[in-house]
């Protein structure tokens, strides 16, 4: 039923032993066949069904991992379609190079609760199962997109806007001209969108530069933690890090006062970065930190709100309240070693969870309920971070594709209405980047910048 | 007293190019069909621009024509001038548009109602539906005379309470000083149809023997013309073409404006109606677009047997005196002398998403509507609408199933796609740009994409389609030989190709990759191609878009397939979106305004997220799965 393929991690993000990437859709086949060569020299064709194939993938010639490839074919799989499993050893960055590849050979990366939809609509799911998979859909979607949105970064953001403003302000004088060419003429367009063409280009190059620089910092559940000054946030972090050495990079943040660190909590990452205490201050520098708290928090998935139980909440509190506000919070009380002074009620609508750095209790409670929130969904998880990235990536350079085509187009002499067919794949697909459709947008820009009819 | 009764099986409201559109197809299909007009002089008025076609709306005309309307063939009629716009650019953007002979085109639209079997015109004023049921009945006229009816088309055009305006003068009428028709509207809405009121506007119209000509540049037609209808051959409707004129406003006629504008209506405020933003007067021209220090200004001729020229460009609602100086100041209208004030017109229509895509109301069996009524602009759109509905309230009647043209089969596809789904809150203008398939599109197709069509509806006739089908089984066969016919790297071939700086040929290639070459054409290739055939011009236009731009073609033929796998999944009727509950409360509210017919219609509205989409599929299979009893 459906014509396209789908392409997603189907493996818990971290450093596990193995990975699985999962294809379903009518090109499964095809599309690891052209990213896989068998040991024995065998083209992956016409496989057989659920026999695994071992071998590995291929950029091109350069190899990227070993693995071992298991086709399920249409209808005996997960979806009712044809799928390929792609079993690999289980890095990130082995990961996302095969998606990306998978990706780049026509696969789409697959929307939240898709396989479980395609599964359903082929018959695949038992009739109860209706509702959890509408639920999974309408609950993740719109989460994916705004964490797809939140992971550009202000400047990359504004740029990949700019240059979709651009595209659609030389679409709309194209089409102006095609729709009136009595009043706006046509003369020498073809060279200058030629040579916009090639700026453009350039412009997705370097975004798709950024996305891979962009990209270590990105994986695992953005964590921030917040309090006042001397609630013990540090130990917290020290007690986190100490929990588990893996520290895969600690990358000093843009400012002195905020550390950036990568870390593993059995098995989840996160990236946790500490605060500067937020208390109200004339000192312009430490005004100047709680601002940076304020955008910290604005970006992360998750904070953890350091709270000390041995002195009464404040005004401070208050205004961390109002900070963090929307946000996946969790309390955590800490120095619970010492005669408590506030307790949970002083934290209504938050999980309070209490601790002691100090004698290194009570974090366990604190796993638990990640793992929890992870697991159901509520906290964004690095999967979706890196097909995002890597979803981003492809869509970039489709898009310079569809640009590639243009040239192409304007060199070999074809009407710049046909040109136009491939500067609107160019605008559509940057679109996908941010969710945003092409709707109308053509039609308003056409009549709010140029003036056409009679 | 008596109350006069008759009985018919399609009423249409309205003379216009819809209702013309709607009457013939309805009469032609076997309906007794009546068909009222405010004034039997204004049968198929043009009281705008004095011609049929341009960009995307030549197209229509031509769509029309393939599936057995009128337009086409009374414009071929009735021209004066005819050109093919764009020609320089690719053959999906090449337009059709033809200056008309306003009065001759009324006159031989006429001839052909007054011609048609089972159709009678009827000069009345519909002032009530008659309903029973959510079933309409037929109408009642000003008069009280009934008129029973299985369907009704309403194609009131901008006549319900119109009201024309130019400075502080404001007149209750249609175009033209025309009657309007006060009472319909208040039927309408106390059936529960939810009315817009909208407004567009014209230029003033003046005396040619006032205008200097000599210093303005003369716009000539194309020699030789292209028909509009394909029935039609180039010298079958040759004759002598009148010209056009070009000359612009200046700074002083945007001063004149600029001076004034408190003394529009539309900056006053007293127009309330919502224009479009395609065709804008000349003071929003200028106020909207201060930086242009000149604007284009068309003289075209509104026919033969007057002297009364169009100023086409300049559409405005200011003072009559305000006009007289703004006009007066472009060049070569120096002593213009105005024989008609330019006006704006505010008129009733309806939101159209209350329409399913066959163009009958969702809420009311057998009422049907077309034209500007819909919230379209424009002739072409109108008739495009008429046509349609005429057809389907005669298949309705019939017990047939409707003909719904979707968006990859027509521009009429997309117009009516648009005014169903969208919420339109402007007149509804058609550009190319608004068909996404546009490639596939084409004014020079029309004939093979509908056609077939419009033989099955019956208003095709067996002659006519048999000439398509050895059409298609022409291109089908030259394309093949091109395709299976090599040439060598000879020595007249070499010298063909440089005679046309085409790269010369290594190795030997088929005929079919020399037309692809960009410089290169079927035509050009004739020296080399000897077992060629005389075949007809529109074969070999096919052969050369075909080829030439084969690449692109496929690509939308591709997106097409994807596309109709969501029009063909179909939404029930009878769907109760509250129900289902994972749906965002603003998709719910969207999806009960529109209740689209399919997925893929539903996709189109806006605030129906893909999420939403997804959800509904899921809840689609719930249903059927529910409905076939079976747990699996």
């Amino acid at each position: 039923m459906y014509e396209d393929t789908i392409a997603a991690i189907a493996t818990a993000p971290g450093e596990a032993g193995i990975g699985v990437i999962r294809i379903s859709g009518s090109r499964a086949i095809p599309i690891a066949g052209k990213v896989f060569v068998s040991m024995n020299g065998k083209r992956f064709e016409e496989p057989e069904s659920h026999k695994a194939v071992y071998g590995m993938i291929k950029d091109g010639d350069t190899p990227v991992d070993e693995c071992i490839l298991l086709p399920m074919l249409a209808p005996h799989s997960y979806t009712g379609e044809d799928v390929v499993e792609i079993q690999c050893h289980g890095g990130p960055m082995a990961l996302r190079t095969i998606l990306g590849l998978l990706l780049r050979h026509g696969a789409r990366a697959a929307d939240p609760g898709e396989y479980t939809k395609r599964a359903f609509l082929n018959g695949k799911l038992d009739l109860s199962q209706a509702e959890a998979v509408m639920d999974v859909i309408q609950a993740k979607n719109p989460f994916a997109l705004e964490s797809s949105v939140r992971q550009l970064k202000g400047a990359v953001h504004d740029r990949l806007a700019g240059l979709r403003e651009e595209l659609l302000y030389e679409l709309a004088y194209l089409e102006s001209a095609l729709d009136d060419p009595e009043h706006i003429t046509l003369d020498g367009f073809g060279e200058r969108l030629a040579e916009k063409s090639r700026k453009w280009i350039g412009t997705l190059h370097d975004l798709m530069e950024a996305a891979d620089n962009g990209r270590i910092r990105k994986e695992g559940i953005g964590t921030v933690i917040v309090g006042k000054p001397n609630a013990g946030k540090s130990s917290i972090l020290n007690v986190l890090l100490g929990e588990d050495r893996a520290i895969v990079t600690d990358i000093a943040g843009t400012t002195r006062d905020t550390l950036e660190e990568t870390l593993q909590l059995r098995g989840i990452m996160l990236r946790v970065t500490d605060t500067a205490g937020i208390r109200e201050t004339d000192d312009v520098v430490e005004q100047l930190g709680v601002e940076r708290t304020r955008e910290c928090v604005k970006t992360a998935d998750l904070v953890l709100y350091v709270a000390d139980s041995s002195v009464p909440t404040d005004e401070n509190d208050d205004a961390i309240r109002e900070m963090i506000r929307g946000k996946k919070a969790v309390v955590l009380l800490n120095k619970s070693d010492l005669p408590p002074v506030s307790g949970e009620e002083d934290f209504p609508g938050f999980p309070v969870i209490s601790v002691s750095a100090k004698e290194n209790t009570g974090l366990d409670g604190l796993y638990e309920w990640i793992m929890e929130q992870f697991f159901q969904g509520k906290i964004s998880c690095g999967d979706e971070m890196i097909i995002t990235n890597v979803r981003h990536k492809n869509l970039l350079a489709e898009a310079g594709e569809s640009l590639e085509r243009v040239l192409e187009g304007i060199q070999a002499g074809m009407p710049e209405d046909i040109c136009a067919i491939d500067l609107m794949d160019a605008y559509e697909r940057l679109g996908f980047i941010t969710g945003e459709s092409v709707g109308d947008d053509l039609v308003n820009e056409i009549f709010s910048k140029f003036c056409v009819g009679k | 007293m008596a109350v006069m009764e008759e009985t018919y099986d399609v009423v249409v409201v309205g003379a216009g190019h819809a209702g013309c559109e709607a009457a013939l197809a309805s009469a032609r299909l076997g309906m007794e069909t009546i068909m009222f007009t405010v004034s039997m002089d204004s049968v198929a008025l043009m009281p705008c621009n004095p011609n049929v076609g341009g960009t995307s709306k030549g197209h229509l005309v031509r769509e029309i024509d393939a599936l057995g309307g009128e337009m086409g063939k009374n414009i071929d009629k009735t021209y004066l001038q005819s050109k093919m716009l764009n020609r320089s650019r690719g053959p999906a953007v090449h337009s059709l548009r033809a200056q008309a002979d306003k009065a001759e085109y009324s006159r031989h639209m006429r001839m052909t109602l007054e011609a048609t079997d089972r159709l009678t015109l009827r000069q009345a004023e519909a002032a009530r539906l008659i309903v029973e049921n959510g079933r309409v009945m037929g109408i009642e006229t000003t008069s009280g005379a009934i008129y029973h009816a299985k369907a009704v088309i309403l194609c009131t055009g901008t006549y319900l309470k119109a009201r024309c305006i130019y400075g502080d003068v404001s007149r209750n009428t249609g175009p033209n000083g025309l009657s309007a028709a006060n009472e319909l509207t208040d039927s309408l809405k106390s059936l529960g149809i939810r009315m817009y009121r909208f407004k567009t506007g014209t230029p003033a119209r003046i005396d040619r023997r006032s205008i200097d000509f000599s210093v303005m540049e003369e716009q000539v037609g194309d020699e030789p013309v292209t028909p509009f209808s394909f029935t039609n051959r180039p010298e079958d409707i040759a004759r002598e073409q009148i010209s056009c004129w070009l000359t612009y406003t200046n700074e002083k006629t945007h001063e004149i404006i600029r001076k004034n504008i408190g003394r529009s209506p539309l900056y006053s405020g007293m127009i309330e109606g919502t224009g479009p933003r395609y065709c804008p007067s000349i003071e929003d021209k200028v106020m909207k677009f201060a930086d242009r220090d000149r604007h284009q200004v068309f003289i075209e001729p509104e026919g033969e047997s007057t002297g009364e020229m169009y100023i086409g460009g300049m559409s405005s609602s200011l003072p009559e005196d305000v006009q007289y100086a703004m006009y007066r100041s472009v060049k070569g209208l120096e002593h213009a002398k105005i024989t008609r004030n330019a006006y704006a017109i505010e008129y009733d229509c309806i939101d159209a998403t209350q329409l399913k895509a066959s163009l009958e109301f969702k809420a009311y069996e057998g009422l049907f509507s077309g034209g500007q009524f819909n919230g379209s602009s424009g002739y072409e759109e109108a008739a495009a609408q008429g046509l349609m509905a005429g057809i389907n309230a005669a298949r309705k009647i019939k017990g047939l199933d409707p003909v719904i043209l979707d968006r990859s089969q027509a521009y009429i596809g997309v117009l009516i796609d648009d005014l169903v789904t969208k919420e339109t809150r402007e007149p509804y203008r058609m550009m190319t740009s608004r068909a996404e398939y546009r490639l596939l599109l084409r004014q020079d197709n029309a004939d093979l994409r509908l056609t077939g069509i419009g033989y099955e509806i019956g208003l095709i006739d067996r002659a006519r389609y048999e000439r398509l089908l050895e059409k298609e089984k022409q291109i089908r066969q030259e394309w093949d030989r091109l395709e299976q016919t090599s040439v060598g790297a000879g020595r007249a071939v070499q010298e063909l190709l440089e005679k046309h700086q085409s790269a010369p040929l290594r190795t030997a290639a088929t005929l079919a990759d020399l037309v692809r070459r960009p410089e290169l054409s079927y035509e050009a290739l004739s020296p080399i191609d000897e077992e060629r055939q005389d075949l007809p011009d529109d074969v070999i236009e096919q052969i050369n878009i075909n080829l030439k731009y084969e690449g692109y073609i496929r690509r939308q033929l591709r997106q097409v397939e994807q596309f109709k796998k969501l029009e063909e999944k179909k939404i029930p009727e009878e769907i109760r979106y509250e129900d289902v509950k994972f749906l965002r409360t603003e998709a719910v509210q969207k999806l009960n305004a529109i209740r689209p017919v399919s997925i893929g219609q539903a996709s189109r509205i806006s605030g129906v997220s893909p999420a939403d989409i997804s959800v509904l599929l899921v809840y689609l299979e719930q249903l059927r799965r529910k409905k076939k009893g079976t747990g699996q």
